[in-house]
């Protein structure tokens, strides 16, 4: 029997296609939650879910998703969905025919199949276009006949490459509902995506890669604690936002002072953030600013990402 | 090997979900073969299957059918079925049919909704083989019954009689023996090929180049062309003559339950192979 655990492992995984490498010694273990996977095009993001599905065999390395290995297929991809960015489907086939076609090679019953095709087309909210051919469907109605096939046979495991890619405002909102309602269940989310600002909403944890090296894991606020070197920007809420500013400036080690737009704010950017929230404490106490809100402005995976990354894509 | 050693791989084996792996790979086929059959792309396996079919019935409507002629007509329907079908028909018709189902997936991106689900990779390749022969079997079976009936349809009376009476029967079910094993012989080959090369195309060819060539090579080579075995179950043999000669095999003298055994060991070590191979296939489609 199958020894089942609850996490996500990549031991020392590399892989080279020829003489590119792919990824680099690769060790990561990943808790259930929502994990997000970030890092420039070509960084390694699809390699690694690739890898962790059996798509592509590791050069090195060892990959176990809850104890189980993609060789093991009938266990495995009973526990595992994924969602791929190949915007690719088999010819002639509706979005019904193609999810009762990817059901029933499960080996479960026609009512069965029928039941979980209707359950994920209305999760995905695409029941209406579902006898229609997918060759007619708009790119954000194949990212999500690609999410129901995905989720319908409830996995334990989801793992989402660019999930959020061509789909509107609303369908994107209502994607990101979809996870985190799956996250809350206890799932295994691992999403890749360049629409960091959503998904980083909704993550519980973050892995950096670029150029097929791990830059960071962890907890997106343990990541930011770890880059304590790098200036941490804050928005303070207030009624005289220049005056903070220049005392700001005057007794902490602030580098850069920005004004919010609606004029009732200050972005202030700072070397120690200890020190900054305790002057800042002692400029409430005096009196002269009246402080309405403080809160970090960058403290998310994006600006990590930049932090770490750089906007080229090279690790800074 | 001892019998405990027997005893638990017998165990072991019996104990694999065999159920679920049937009903798994019944499903595939069927969508395979509906997937085989019923598409644009296949319309030229068709046209390959069914142009003899066509050229007699021409010869039906237009020809004179004397009684004296039918010992020429079944030598035509051999040379179609010899010369036609198992060298060129069922070849390139199972090269378009089985270098389809992996390699062609891959071109369409597609392949791996297949490798992403709980299906064997053993039984995924397995069921597309046979939806492959089904549907090869599909269309070249129909198509050599086809001409066979149309053929002797021609002579009335006398045609039935060869038929049902005469030797008729007996050369229908040869030549659909021959047409099964081709495909399975053929599609077996042809389904290697595509998960070894991104082209399967030039190895084809030069498949084709060795069995033509394979009458001239030692004993022991012969035994590996699906032709040379297929020769030796032909009810009627029909000379070679000009062009025809060089599609010929004249392979040594095997009886019939030695080619058929020695084919069937062939398509069986290429499966096993093909199993092994694609166990390690890889989803690249940015090199497709």
């Amino acid at each position: 029997m199958t020894a089942m655990n609850d996490r996500i492992v990549f031991d020392e995984v590399s892989k080279f296609y020829g003489e590119v490498l792919g990824v680099n010694k690769i060790s990561l273990s990943i808790p259930p939650g929502i994990t997000t996977l970030v890092g420039p095009n070509g960084s390694g993001k699809t390699t690694l879910m690739n890898l962790m599905t059996g798509l592509v065999q590791p050069s090195s390395g060892h990959i176990s998703v809850m104890g189980l290995s993609p060789g093991n297929a009938e266990e495995f991809f009973r526990n595992v969905g994924y969602c791929t960015q190949f915007d690719f489907f088999p010819r002639g086939l509706t979005g019904w025919q193609f999810l009762m076609d990817s059901l029933l090679i499960h080996g479960m019953s026609r009512s069965e199949a029928v039941r979980l095709s209707l359950e994920a087309l209305e999760r995905v909210q695409l029941g209406d276009a579902a006898s229609r051919k997918i060759a007619g469907y708009s790119k954000g109605m194949r990212q999500k006949i690609r999410l129901a096939q995905s989720i319908a046979h409830h996995p334990r495991v989801l793992v989402l490459d660019e999930p959020l890619n061509g789909l509107d405002p609303v369908a994107r909102a209502e994607s990101i509902a979809l996870f985190e309602e799956l996250g809350r269940q206890g799932m295994h989310l691992l999403i890749s995506s360049h629409i960091l600002d959503e998904v980083d909403r909704i993550s519980d944890r973050v892995v950096l890669i670029t150029g097929g090296y791990l830059i960071a894991e962890g907890n997106i606020h343990q990541v930011r604690q770890e880059v304590r070197e790098k200036p941490m920007q804050v928005l303070i809420r207030c009624d005289h936002p220049e005056l903070l500013a220049s005392r700001m400036f005057a007794i902490n080690h602030c580098v850069e002072a920005r004004l919010h737009t609606d004029g009732k704010g200050v972005f202030l950017r700072t070397g120690d953030i200890d020190q900054f929230y305790s002057m800042l404490n002692g400029i409430a106490a005096e009196g002269l600013v009246k402080i309405e809100a403080v809160a970090p402005a960058d403290d998310d995976a994006n600006a990590i990402y930049q932090y770490l990354i750089g906007s080229d894509g090279s690790a800074s | 090997m001892t019998s405990a050693t027997n005893s638990h791989s017998s165990t072991g084996l019996l104990s694999q979900p065999w159920r679920l792996w049937w009903t798994q790979a019944t499903r595939l086929t069927a969508i395979e073969v509906r997937r085989n059959l019923f598409s644009w792309k296949a319309s030229w396996i068709y046209f390959l299957a069914y142009i003899p079919v066509f050229i007699i019935l021409i010869h039906v409507l237009f020809d004179n059918h004397l009684t004296s002629g039918m010992e020429d007509d079944t030598n035509v329907l051999a040379g179609i079925v010899q010369f036609y079908y198992i060298r060129l028909g069922v070849f390139f018709g199972c090269l378009g049919i089985f270098s389809r189902l992996i390699r062609g997936e891959m071109i369409e991106r597609s392949l791996h909704f297949y490798l992403l689900s709980p299906v064997r990779r053993e039984v995924l390749l397995l069921a597309k083989f046979a939806a492959g022969s089904i549907s090869a079997l599909f269309l070249f079976g129909s198509a050599i019954i086809a001409c066979f009936v149309l053929m002797y349809s021609g002579f009335g009376a006398a045609g039935r009689d060869y038929v049902l009476n005469g030797p008729g029967l007996g050369q229908l079910e040869a030549y659909l023996g021959i047409v099964v094993l081709a495909c399975l012989g053929y599609g077996a080959v042809f389904l290697l090929l595509s998960m070894m090369f991104k082209n399967p195309t030039p190895a084809a060819m030069l498949f084709l180049g060795w069995e033509s060539i394979n009458p001239v090579l030692p004993s022991l080579l012969q035994k590996l062309s699906v032709a040379s075995y297929l020769r030796h179950l032909m009810p009627v043999n029909v000379a070679a003559q000009g062009i025809f000669a060089l599609l010929t095999v004249e392979t040594e003298p095997v009886s019939a339950w030695a080619a058929v055994l020695g084919l069937v060991v062939l398509i069986a070590a290429v499966l096993v192979y093909s199993c092994y191979r694609v166990r390690t296939l890889e989803i690249r489609y940015a090199t497709e």
